[in-house]
């Protein structure tokens, strides 16, 4: 690993203590993050891939009857049985907070209360094929809605566990490795310059004593 | 308050209009930019939720990508009529995949 290109003096060998010790706290402080994050996300997305599935399913049925629907009255009467709805779907959207990553919680406001306002059209001229057909899709919502706020929080805290362990390992294998480098050379410089200095000044004073004494 | 769209091709997703949900049929897609703008378009105003159709999404996975990482809105793919790609279940274990490293959870 290289060293950092740094003066080899006593003021940078302290910064560079400090740096590493904040390094080594943040790198601990990651870590822990990363695994609860990784708990919660293994929560969230076995969850996640449950309600899929039974929601996949829930789905087909519903096409299963709208076929069924479609086949029992022509394609203009379809289209003008579903062209005006009564209903209308609208959102309440919160932000959860888990580990830092924000997360939306979805809250269904409906325009009316009356469960049959999905049924925007006159029974009579229509098959009761797609009565069953708009039931089946309107017991798949809550869980549609579900999935969709499942789905969006496992997506943002995949991302967010990626750049986490990403800055861990940043440090772990980088950062901290270059100042624990950086460091050993400052030392290792600094105590060379010590013993140098005491050689140096050994020499001069065998040098000192051997003019005053003339020994030779 | 937001609100909620389905896009899709119209036999899919007509069942969705009766509910109250906001549909925007695509049948036969001959320029999927088009659908990815409408995406854009629906992202930018107000949409909370978008269930879009396996199909539909396939063609346009480059504006659905660039959603995944914002907060809102939520894209969902369902299966449509013409039946199940198993798409859904792909992008479940694609972000497995980008949190852990690889996909522990398919058996």
């Amino acid at each position: 690993m290289a060293v950092l290109n740094v003066n080899p003096t006593r003021m940078e060998l302290t910064n560079l203590k400090r740096k590493l010790t904040t390094a080594r706290r943040g790198h601990k402080l990651l870590k822990d993050k990363r695994d609860e994050l990784m708990r919660r996300f293994l929560d969230l997305v076995r969850e996640n891939k449950r309600l899929r599935i039974e929601v996949e399913d829930q789905i087909r049925s519903a096409n299963v009857a709208m076929e069924a629907a479609r086949s029992a009255m022509s394609d203009k009467a379809l289209d003008v049985a579903l062209m005006l709805p009564t209903q209308e779907m609208s959102l309440d959207v919160t932000e959860a907070n888990i580990m830092s990553v924000l997360i939306p919680v979805f809250d269904v406001k409906l325009r009316t209360a009356n469960e049959n306002d999905i049924y925007s059209y006159g029974f009579a001229q229509t098959p009761g094929e797609l009565d069953d057909a708009v039931r089946a899709f309107s017991n798949a919502m809550p869980n549609l809605l579900k999935l969709a706020e499942l789905e969006k929080s496992c997506q943002l805290m995949a991302s967010e566990i990626e750049k986490t362990r990403r800055r861990v390992n940043a440090l772990e294998h980088v950062m901290i490795p270059q100042y624990e480098e950086t460091i050993r050379y400052i030392t290792m410089k600094l105590d060379e310059n010590e013993r140098s200095t005491t050689t140096r000044l050994m020499k001069v004073k065998d040098m000192m004593l051997a003019q005053t004494h003339n020994y030779k | 308050m937001y609100k909620i769209a389905a896009m899709g091709d119209k036999d899919s997703i007509y069942g969705f209009a009766s509910l109250g949900l906001h549909i925007f049929p695509f049948d036969d897609v001959d320029d999927p930019s088009e659908a990815a703008h409408t995406l854009r378009r629906l992202a930018e105003n107000g949409y909370a939720v978008v269930y879009i159709t396996e199909r539909l999404a396939s063609l346009i996975e480059t504006e659905i990508d660039r959603l995944s990482s914002q907060p809102l809105p939520a894209v969902v793919l369902i299966p449509g009529v013409r039946g199940n790609t198993g798409a859904g279940l792909a992008n479940v274990s694609k972000s497995v995949e980008k949190a852990v490293g690889s996909d522990i959870l398919s058996e």
